[in-house]
């Protein structure tokens, strides 16, 4: 059994987790976090994959050629899209933590304030 | 908690982690070889029950169509909570922008970047549409030529012409076509609960597969998606570069 895409996406899935336990800087964070979320990309990808498969799409091949799996594709799409509003979304609240503490590092945003 | 703590608490939870990890991964489908059902009954009669010739997005806004609106107005609520998050704050005001420091030189404009950029604009936009408008047919769809079309103004800005991306993008426009975008989506599900019996069933006429126009609602679909997300990362973008050019703190009176 060939391995190898799955423990890619192992690989990225802790790699990312262990950027953001050690990150020093929110923005680095956000892209630590990408790096964990593209993980789910490359699992979905490799499950789906057929091999001596084409794409899904029949405008000149004809129905029934070998092909990949579709839903695993429409997924991975619908991740993407979300992934990249998320990371919007943590950056305007790093813009805002910037701005309230002057700081971008996590290890000296310890307190709350009001 | 201290960062040596810190990283003995995430060693330990990794090593947990890659454990599981492993075992999963033992048990997933031989790489190469799936037989998902599914899939492989819709490669077989997508093409016949949708005319899209593009089973992904068959599957995206035709068979998986109500889980695309959630998707939709997750993006929705992201890009609203970005814009909530960085509008001028009760200490800040918004003022036009305009160079902060008087003193300094500007690098001189690069005359390349500007007349690539300006020259690159009308094709963005051309090839966005395309993408959107082909997207039941081949590869691309209401996602991937939304961002595309989200270009133009980026092109605009990098070509140093800000007042020109406002311009462009019209805050009412940008945030009409948002709202209409999703809207729209929610409405296309409505007529076909109306036409049929069930939300989001594809009640026009399929045409024949391969053509432009063909699959019925999802080429609707991808309109609406794609003036959506457009749209929202055209929002994105501006509220982002307004942070930096057009809000200042409010100086102590």
């Amino acid at each position: 059994m060939n391995f190898l895409p799955y423990a890619v996406a192992a690989y990225l899935l802790v790699i990312g987790l262990y950027g953001i336990v050690t990150s020093r800087n929110l923005i680095h964070m956000v892209v630590c976090l990408s790096v964990v979320q593209s993980s789910t990309y490359v699992v979905l990808l490799s499950i789906g994959f057929r091999s001596n498969a084409t794409a899904p799409i029949f405008v000149d091949i004809p129905v029934g050629t070998r092909a990949v799996d579709p839903i695993v594709q429409a997924l991975t799409s619908t991740d993407v899209v979300i992934g990249v509003t998320v990371s919007a979304l943590l950056l305007a609240l790093a813009v805002q933590v910037h701005k309230r503490s002057r700081t971008l590092d996590p290890n000296s945003l310890s307190s709350l304030k009001g | 908690m201290s960062s040596s703590v810190r990283s003995t608490v995430f060693f330990i939870g990794a090593a947990g982690l890659a454990v599981f990890l492993l075992w999963g991964l033992a048990g997933l489908p031989d790489f190469g070889n799936f037989r998902g059902d599914y899939g492989l009954l819709l490669n077989r009669v997508g093409v016949e029950q949708t005319s899209a010739t593009n089973i992904v997005a068959a599957v995206t806004f035709d068979y998986r169509g109500f889980d695309t609106m959630a998707e939709e107005f997750i993006l929705f609520a992201a890009v609203l909570g970005t814009a909530l998050l960085l509008r001028a704050q009760r200490e800040e005001e918004e003022e036009p922008a305009e160079d902060m420091a008087q003193d300094r030189r500007p690098p001189h404009d690069s005359d390349a970047v500007r007349e690539l950029c300006l020259g690159l604009v009308a094709p963005a936009v051309l090839f966005g549409l395309y993408v959107v408008a082909h997207g039941h047919l081949s590869p691309g769809g209401g996602f991937q030529g939304g961002v595309v079309l989200a270009t133009a103004p980026l092109l605009m800005y990098l070509a140093g012409e800000y007042a020109g991306l406002r311009t462009l993008s019209p805050r009412t426009v940008v945030e009409l076509a948002e709202g209409t975008g999703a809207a729209g989506y929610v409405g296309v599900g409505l007529v076909g609960l109306a036409a049929s019996v069930s939300f989001m069933k594809n009640f026009l006429p399929l045409g024949r597969p391969g053509d432009l126009l063909s699959s019925g609602t999802i080429l609707v679909l991808n309109f609406a998606v794609g003036f959506a997300v457009a749209a929202g990362f055209v929002l994105l973008l501006t509220e982002f570069l307004e942070q930096t050019l057009e809000v200042r703190r409010r100086s102590r009176a």
